[in-house]
């Protein structure tokens, strides 16, 4: 299903030198998050072994039947809610009938003149000055995946895995709202934070668990007619549907330039040479003879269905930086990264329970702890450090038990070995030191071996002051109280 | 002529076998033993009759001595040591499941259908797998890959089909029990033609997992039995809702085997439309002595219209071909039975497809292609389907005037002979009054009402949907009233 009825035919050629403007719809399918497959009981784990999660049913053996997973239809209306689309109380399962060798019924099932959900919208926040846009959400509906075509696994063969064949998808389809392709990376965006804080998928595009297609066509500018579309394919990346709707456009733009008709057509978006081309007509020309899935009773949803779903919406990414910003007094730029991902910010909300001084933890959220994971290429949730025990180790720095710098070397231990911030200062020695005596020795060290820069400092250089801090800091290996330190020189300086 | 007719079988009926295993006095395996010797005495397989496909003698012993272990009364099942015999488009595990066609010649389903397992739990046991149309697309049993089956009482005549193997088995006394699958009349027709009881239920009624599908809306598995009680103990036993068939309905299975002596309170419709003019005289004949007797049981009996009924066959050949077409795609030479090679992915397709299929099946995969394609679907698809409404709705409003039970002939011909009907629209006006209920989803059931030229005629119930207890209350009633007459 797409956009493509919306989609009149271009109007007449425009004369040369016009200005166009891009008009993208866009086609997500979304694999749900489910223990099993939308219509048997087989697991839809990415990775196991080439046909080893299959069954009579998605084998599509002769005999065997569908039954609904009620899972997919809750995960469904979770996502059709939370992007404010209108629930048709009956919807209809129909199939989408096509040869291919990973298509093991020979059809889809799918839904398609009575989907699930439709006529909603999503909201995109702008981080600058910008009015927010708003893009329509034509239709979302359930279906199942097809299974994949191994081209280069065995020399002169095609090998069919059909592990994917019946998991669980919605397809999300846009209105031809986007006009830019910055805006239509900004709605993926916006759409995958949407996906993930809901729980309803997790919108890894490497494994195929968040597809784009998108519909691009061209106009001239001020001008309301539809031009004709074509469909571009393959796009693997945000920063692939990008490119790939700027190519597209200007090829069109080029076209029309030329007095020439674009043609509706699907196009395949090549990484490599950052271009795109035709994909081969046939995939074009299909009539899917759609018609309403006889093994499928119709999809009756009722109104306390739909209520105890709304109602079971978790806080969603605009409403998260809101209480941010309130509660925690976070700015903006803050509460946008700490709501990047549901879990970054609930670790961070998580470790502001164990540390109360919110402003500190975001700091080091989006510091070290992003800087830790960046290094290791680990998520979140696989961080050795949980959140208790980041509020421990950030609680002895605000107690003077441990100074930044300390505090930083402990950070790197814990990051290694998940071990708790008091014991390794135990192990390793690290409480401050706020008594005179070895302060006043390393003080002492530090002046003997920078006479000339103390010099300078006692002559009312203030700035030497700080690096005579550093030396010392240094010195006691990163245990000395700082504000001591600054105290006890100055008054050994004489100032 | 072979009598294989039913008249010389040392078999009895289920309920018989049933009560001497329950009684000790014989054991499972008996019933067993008899109907392979019966099946060899009428040459069933495909040097005879040709009713039968496949069958494992030794596997059938096998199961027959596991039922004897479970031991008798209760813990043995409601059809302990019955033989039955079992369409070749239902699943079984022991034997090929290859819809009588080619492109499924060697298959062998890994899972057996939910009617099957339910059979076996009972503790009866599959003797053999049965003779079909090809993917049951037929009314005659003569499309079958394997040849076609030949009449119990006249090999030159058709057992009626699509499971006319089956019936030729019950008929012949093979075994008191059989499963079909109906889709337009599938089991009722061949019923009629050879003499025995055959019972489509409601659509929801039983489950179809295990049911190679022809027309996913309008298939339901169905019951040959030998007597009405038979059909009865079969029906009660695999009806039901099941969890592997979404389009099954959780709907209390009564007892269909409720002992009448009285129609008393009932209202029997007779619609007229199932009464044509040119009706063979003889037909209706037994027909009107049917009707006597339902008054004389206390029954009323009152005229009545279904006014859509001539619009049943059109409706049904846009259906049921557009969801076989659909249902049939799966047979692509990809992952299972017959592949064939050409020219790249496309030639593979063509040849596999076009060798499998038999031209009938062919032929209504192109009809269903067609009516279904962009373009042509509202005015044939959406339009069949709306019609079809209208004859649910005719039914509808007879049952809800007050009526209970209708009845008419089953077919308007008695068995024919094989190649008469080389026109396929020929072919297909001879399930005129069979189409309508299956359309409509309501039960519906034929048992023998008498003889034509010493041909079986078959009489038929209809009533309203789950209404199943009221029809085999009538159909009891009618097969004892009607006593040996049913068979003269």
């Amino acid at each position: 299903m797409s956009t493509r009825e919306s989609f009149a035919e271009s109007a007449a050629p425009a004369t040369p030198g016009t200005d166009y403007e891009m008009v993208v719809g866009l086609e997500v399918h979304v694999q749900l998050l489910t223990r099993t497959k939308a219509f048997c009981l087989c697991s839809p784990e990415f990775g196991a072994a080439p046909n080893s999660n299959v069954c009579p049913v998605c084998l599509g053996l002769p005999g065997a039947l569908p039954v609904l997973n009620e899972r997919v239809v809750d995960l469904a209306l979770r996502a059709a809610l939370a992007l404010d689309c209108e629930i048709n109380p009956i919807s209809i399962f129909a199939r989408k009938n096509y040869f291919y060798p990973d298509l093991p019924k020979g059809y889809q099932i799918s839904q398609y003149d009575r989907p699930l959900a439709t006529n909603g919208h999503l909201t995109i926040e702008s981080a600058g000055d910008e009015a927010p846009t708003t893009i329509g959400i034509t239709r979302i509906h359930i279906e199942e995946d097809a299974g994949k075509s191994v081209h280069d696994r065995f020399p002169g063969v095609t090998a069919i895995d059909l592990n994917r064949a019946g998991v669980p998808l919605i397809e999300i389809v846009t209105e031809p709202d986007i006009r830019s392709s910055a805006i239509a990376g900004a709605y993926l965006r916006s759409l995958k934070q949407l996906l993930e804080f809901l729980e309803v998928s997790d919108v890894n595009m490497e494994e195929g668990s968040l597809r784009v297609d998108a519909n691009v066509s061209a106009r001239p500018l001020g001008t309301s007619v539809l031009g004709t579309k074509t469909e571009v394919k393959n796009l693997n990346s945000f920063s692939a549907v990008e490119r790939a709707l700027d190519a597209e456009f200007a090829r069109q733009v080029t076209v029309l330039d030329a007095g020439q008709r674009v043609v509706q057509q699907t196009m395949l978006w090549d990484a490599n040479s950052a271009t795109v081309r035709p994909a081969r007509s046939k995939e074009a020309s299909h009539d899917y003879r759609y018609f309403p899935d006889p093994d499928l009773p119709p999809l009756v949803v009722e109104l306390p269905r739909i209520e105890a779903a709304r109602g079971g919406l978790p806080e969603l990414p605009g409403a998260r930086r809101g209480r941010y910003r309130k509660d925690f007094e976070l700015s903006a730029y803050d509460a946008d990264v700490l709501t990047a991902r549901k879990s970054l910010g609930d670790y961070f909300e998580e470790a502001v329970r164990h540390h109360r001084d919110a402003k500190t933890v975001a700091n080091w959220v989006m510091g070290e702890v992003r800087a830790s994971l960046n290094a290791s290429k680990r998520e979140i949730e696989q961080f050795a450090i949980r959140p208790a025990d980041l509020g421990e180790l950030l609680d002895l720095v605000s107690d003077n038990v441990l100074s930044g710098t300390a505090a930083k070397r402990v950070f790197g231990i814990m990051a290694e070995t998940g071990e708790r911030a008091s014991q390794i200062v135990q192990r390793e020695g690290l409480v401050q030191v706020r008594d005179d005596t070895p302060l006043q020795a390393w003080i002492e060290a530090v002046i003997a071996e920078h006479q000339s820069e103390a010099a300078r400092a006692a002559g009312g250089e203030r700035k030497l002051l700080g690096v005579l801090v550093g030396f010392v800091m240094k010195k006691s290996g990163g245990r000395a109280d700082p504000r001591r330190v600054n105290q006890l020189l100055a008054e050994r300086l004489g100032l | 002529m072979i009598d294989a007719s039913g008249a010389g079988a040392s078999l009895t009926s289920a309920s018989a076998i049933v009560d001497a295993v329950a009684a000790g006095v014989q054991s499972p395996g008996r019933a067993i033993e008899q109907s392979f010797a019966r099946a060899r005495q009428v040459r069933a397989g495909a040097d005879g009759l040709n009713a039968i496909l496949w069958s494992d003698e030794s596997a059938a012993l096998h199961e027959a001595a596991t039922v004897e272990e479970r031991g008798a009364g209760q813990r043995a099942g409601g059809l302990a040591g019955v033989p039955v015999v079992i369409k070749d488009n239902i699943a079984t595990l022991d034997t090929p499941t290859t819809c009588g066609s080619h492109i499924l010649e060697h298959y062998r389903s890994p899972f057996e259908a939910t009617v099957v397992r339910r059979l076996r739990d009972a503790g009866a046991v599959v003797v053999a797998k049965t003779n079909l149309d090809e993917f049951a697309m037929g009314s005659s049993t003569e499309y079958s890959a394997f040849g076609r089956t030949k009449h119990p009482l006249d090999p030159a005549l058709v057992p009626g089909g699509s499971s006319g193997g089956s019936a030729a088995a019950v008929a012949a006394g093979i075994a008191p029990i059989g499963l079909g699958s109906e889709t337009g009349g599938s089991v009722r027709q061949p019923a009629a033609f050879c003499g025995v009881v055959g019972v489509k239920p409601t659509y929801g009624r039983v489950s179809r997992f295990g049911l190679v599908a022809f027309a996913s809306s309008l298939d339901q598995v169905g019951v040959f039995g030998a007597t009405v009680d038979d059909a009865a103990l079969a029906l009660q036993t695999i009806a039901g809702r099941d969890t592997l068939d979404a389009t099954t309905i959780d709907h209390a299975v009564g007892d269909y085997r409720k002992p009448v002596s009285s129609l008393r309170g009932l209202v029997i419709g007779r619609p007229r439309e199932y009464f044509p003019e040119q009706l063979d005289p003889q037909i209706a004949e037994h027909c009107d002595r049917v009707l006597e007797h339902c008054r004389s049981l206390g029954a009323t009996v009152k005229d009545v219209s279904l006014p859509n009924t001539n619009l049943a066959i059109p409706v049904y050949y846009i259906v049921a071909p557009a969801e076989a077409s659909s249902n049939l795609a799966r047979f692509d030479g990809v992952r299972y039975g017959l592949r064939l090679t050409g020219d790249g992915l496309r030639g593979m397709y063509e040849a596999t497809r076009s060798s499998g299929f038999g031209p009938e099946v062919t032929r209504r995969i192109l009809l269903g292609t067609y009516v279904l394609s962009a373009g042509y679907y509202d005015a044939y698809y959406a339009k069949a389907m709306q019609v079809r409404s209208l004859i649910a709705r005719d039914f509808a409003a007879v049952f809800g005037s007050g009526v209970d039970v209708l009845f008419t002939p089953t077919t308007p011909t008695p068995a024919f002979p094989a190649g008469s009907k080389s026109d396929p629209y020929e072919m297909y006006l001879s399930d005129i009054f069979t189409v309508t209920a299956n359309l409509a989803g309501i039960p519906a059931m034929s048992l023998p009402i008498g003889r034509v030229g010493g041909l079986p005629v078959g009489g038929q119930l209809l009533a309203p949907h789950f209404a199943e207890g009221t029809m085999f209350r009538v159909a009891q009633a009618l097969e004892r009233a009607l006593g040996g007459d049913a068979h003269r």
